[in-house]
């Protein structure tokens, strides 16, 4: 059964990304929205934990939660992939089931 | 596909109560059905129409209504959680002895029946709070 985790977190405030990745099983999706966002971002103390997670998991970052803290698309790892809301709705479809890491 | 949506939280402590209006709209833009919004915990403010938010910011309450009034969206606030927090329709005012109710057009309180039964109908339940 496949999976969609969703985190709110960043992971500089909360450990919920990391206990997330700790319980997601292989082929389950991430996605990473609201203050989540920051755990996309490239060159942080967090990134290799999102860089590793990729190689089990496909990763999304909510793109409207990420413009509304001042960022863009080209500054998150590679791998992870920006959706909408209606790709948010996508996601909930394609997984069985949706998991909220609050 | 048919879905259902828990909000935990309130306009004015997290961003919860927006993403979970926005993802309503996305479900609804897409075709699908939205059986149920169940408002809990601090969530319930969602539902009040005394809110006077300034001129510039976001007005939740008034867009949930809104999005009842065009999709007869089932909003249900849980009566418990409203209970303790001043929230009222217009029969639990008089069955608790106030003198007026708050409760925005299109929502209904009832109980965590309607969550649970949201849970049960849908095939998807999705849930945002803090």
């Amino acid at each position: 059964m496949s999976m969609l985790h969703t985190v709110n977190k960043s992971p500089f405030e909360r450990n919920t990304l990391v206990s997330c990745l700790g319980h997601a099983t292989a082929g389950s999706a991430i996605l990473l929205i609201e203050d989540g966002v920051y755990g996309a971002l490239e060159g942080t103390a967090h990134s290799d934990l999102l860089r590793g997670a990729l190689a089990d998991h496909s990763v999304y970052v909510l793109g409207p939660d990420l413009n509304a803290r001042g960022m863009t698309d080209d500054q998150i790892i590679e791998g992870v992939s920006v959706v909408d809301y209606g790709g948010f709705v996508d996601l909930t479809e394609k997984h069985e089931k949706v998991q909220a890491w609050l | 596909m048919k879905y259902g949506i828990l909000v935990n939280e309130g306009p004015y402590q997290h961003q919860a109560s927006d993403t979970a209006y926005q993802f309503a709209k996305a479900v609804l833009d897409k075709g699908h059905e939205l059986y149920r919004v169940f408002f809990y915990h601090d969530g319930v403010n969602n539902g009040t129409r005394f809110a006077v938010p300034p001129q510039d910011d976001r007005k939740i309450a008034e867009l949930w209504s809104q999005m009842a009034e065009a999709h007869g969206t089932d909003l249900v606030i849980c009566i418990a959680a409203a209970q303790r927090r001043g929230l009222l329709d217009e029969g639990e005012a008089k069955r608790q002895g106030k003198d007026g109710n708050n409760i925005a057009p299109g929502f209904r309180i009832s109980g965590l029946g309607q969550l649970i039964e949201a849970g049960i109908q849908c095939d998807r339940l999705v849930v945002f709070g803090d």
